[in-house]
């Protein structure tokens, strides 16, 4: 079973730095990509691939390239959305510090497919050792000469710079995030124009997640039929899939785009602990719906996870367990998408803390009857196409289910005018 | 008043963007990394150098979590509370941590040792419940381990 993205990185945890980077083929893939690739050739391998994004959203990131207007004077940006501050998700913070380089080389690359000028990683405050691998490997790859003037001798160039957030869910949402890098607000921005078309500072943007990009210079390595064999199904390559909860080894694997459920909790992440029994997932994140028991045999890719429901989101799964109140748990969701919503538009910012004031009172004894009728209207009122951007939508995906999955729990917490749960918390 | 150092080093970031407003949370970042926090007089300081107004200035400095606007201590606390340290048990971790330090979520110890803040997801789920001090990440924290961790800062 190959693991392209993970193979190298050291098992110590430490970071794959250049010389060592550069010996298990690294900077290859750029060499080929500046000799006898037209800048057009790399897009649309990345597009025969159908290499889909690894950020949530799964679009297909040589079509999102495509857009980009190619005979504009002037700047052009790529930036590696580096933010991960999706609760649950883990899974690029292991690419960032482990193999740093292997992210500048797909960017150095994406940015030639784009012929963009600039480029950025817009990292995460929290992402500390991230910060300091990145920052060292900017330095190496410019002095190496993989970035900066004329970069191996070829006609392009491009310059690079790490841009640390300071702490905003926001800021991972694409046109957030180019707010955020043009010093405002994290607010979205209404779409069209695409970032592609204008974008940072109105310029032609592309913004890729960081296992996204990851992936490039293998694909160009490799070929677009050796990306596709790696996985079980339809979307090509592997994934990176983790798992957090009672489970007896929580962590992140890098396997088979396709594998079901069952593999990763029972094989990988060692099964429910001693004494817990499983009950539901959100199968890719924060802002994903419940998968149950039903749903083991569901496939990880975007077809399968949307065919039973949800979406497969980061491919970072949190487990909820018959000890942990799902009340309490989606409780403890809607806190956080409450207080990270932007307050741009209305619906979000005065409809997530409703929700969240909601279920407040469940837990706490004080809930009514209606109050479910409550949350299933804002789960409509707060659905897709009633708010400006995907925060609040997202926020209603882990409620709606746990409405659907877990109704006898709401129930319970109404009928007994407390949570039934022995370590109640919120 | 601005210090040379924070000047000279706005001035640095001012180089790099296209519109001395794009240097506004980088400016912020510096005055914050110098004093701590960020001062009503700071904002306006900044505006002044970006040529910004001083509500504009103060819009960003509020909107994101990591800014602060307030004093705080010499060591922040942040303790993840994000759905997967929910579930590990970070309830327990802010009881135990409320106990030992005598204050609340926004608060600052008497003694100017400590603030705690709570932290949207520190990104290391499969290690909870998880608290970063200053630049130090605490990962799989029991309750127990808590007052050692807090020893090493003074």
């Amino acid at each position: 079973m190959e693991r392209p993205l993970t193979q190298h990185i050291p098992e110590n945890g430490a970071a794959l730095h250049l010389r060592e980077y550069e010996a298990v083929g690294g900077y290859t893939a750029l060499r080929k990509a500046l000799r006898d690739m037209e800048p057009a050739q790399v897009g649309a391998l990345v597009k025969d691939a159908n290499l889909k994004g690894r950020g949530g959203a799964g679009f297909a990131t040589g079509v999102k390239w495509s857009f980009v207007p190619m005979n504009v004077p002037g700047p052009k940006y790529l930036i590696a959305n580096a933010d991960e501050m999706e609760p649950g998700t883990f899974k690029d913070r292991w690419l960032l510090e482990g193999n740093p380089h292997q992210l500048l080389e797909g960017m150095i690359i994406a940015a030639y497919a784009i012929q963009a000028t600039d480029a950025f990683v817009f990292l995460r405050w929290a992402y500390k050792d991230a910060a300091r691998e990145m920052r060292r490997a900017i330095a190496d790859a410019y002095t190496a000469g993989y970035l900066g003037k004329n970069i191996l001798g070829s006609a392009f160039s491009l310059e690079m710079q790490l841009h640390t957030g300071v702490g905003r869910y926001m800021c991972g949402e694409e046109t957030a995030l180019l707010n955020s890098l043009e010093g405002k607000r994290a607010t979205p921005r209404a779409k069209p124009p695409f970032p592609q078309v204008s974008g940072l500072f109105g310029k032609p943007t592309i913004v890729n997640n960081v296992e996204t990009l990851s992936w490039i210079s293998h694909i160009v390595n490799n070929g677009e039929a050796w990306f596709k064999s790696l996985s079980y199904t339809a979307d090509g390559g592997t994934k990176i899939y983790g798992v957090s909860g009672r489970v007896n080894k929580p962590g992140a694997w890098e396997l088979p785009m396709g594998i079901t459920m069952r593999e990763l909790l029972e094989e990988h992440a060692g099964g429910m602990r001693n004494g817990y029994r499983f009950r539901g997932a959100l199968p890719g994140g924060a802002s994903t719906d419940f998968l149950t028991d039903a749903h083991l045999d569901v496939k990880m890719d975007f077809a399968g996870v949307a065919a039973a429901g949800s979406r497969l989101g980061t491919g970072t799964m949190v487990v909820l367990d018959d000890h942990t109140c799902p009340v309490g748990f989606v409780h403890n969701l809607e806190h956080f998408f409450a207080q990270e919503s932007c307050g741009f538009c209305t619906p979000c910012r005065e409809g997530l803390p409703w929700t969240e004031k909601i279920l407040w009172s469940l837990e706490n004894g004080t809930g009514e009857p209606a109050d479910l009728e409550l949350l299933e209207r804002h789960t409509k009122l707060l659905g897709p196409g009633n708010t400006f951007c995907a925060l609040a939508p997202g926020a209603m995906e882990p409620l709606q289910s746990a409405l659907k999955y877990f109704r006898e729990d709401f129930e319970q917490h109404i009928k007994e005018k407390k949570c039934p749960y022995a370590h109640h918390q919120h | 008043m601005l210090s040379a150092i924070e000047i000279e080093k706005i001035t640095h970031e001012l180089q790099q963007v296209p519109v001395k407003k794009a240097a506004c949370i980088e400016a912020l970042k510096i005055v914050q990394q110098e004093r701590r926090w960020v001062s009503d007089e700071s904002v306006a300081d900044i505006a002044a150098m970006l040529e910004m107004s001083t509500a504009e200035v103060d819009s960003v400095a509020t909107f994101y979590n990591l800014i602060f606007r307030q004093p705080v201590g010499r060591h922040v606390i942040l303790l993840c509370d994000s759905i997967s340290c929910y579930v590990m048990g970070y309830t327990v971790l802010r009881q135990r941590l409320h106990e030992i330090l005598l204050i609340g979520y926004g608060q600052t110890t008497a003694d100017e040792r400590f603030t705690l803040l709570p932290n949207a997801c520190l990104g290391t789920c499969d290690h909870a419940p998880a608290l970063m001090i200053d630049d130090d990440l605490y990962r799989d924290i029991q309750p127990a381990d808590l007052e050692q961790i807090l020893e090493k800062y003074h």
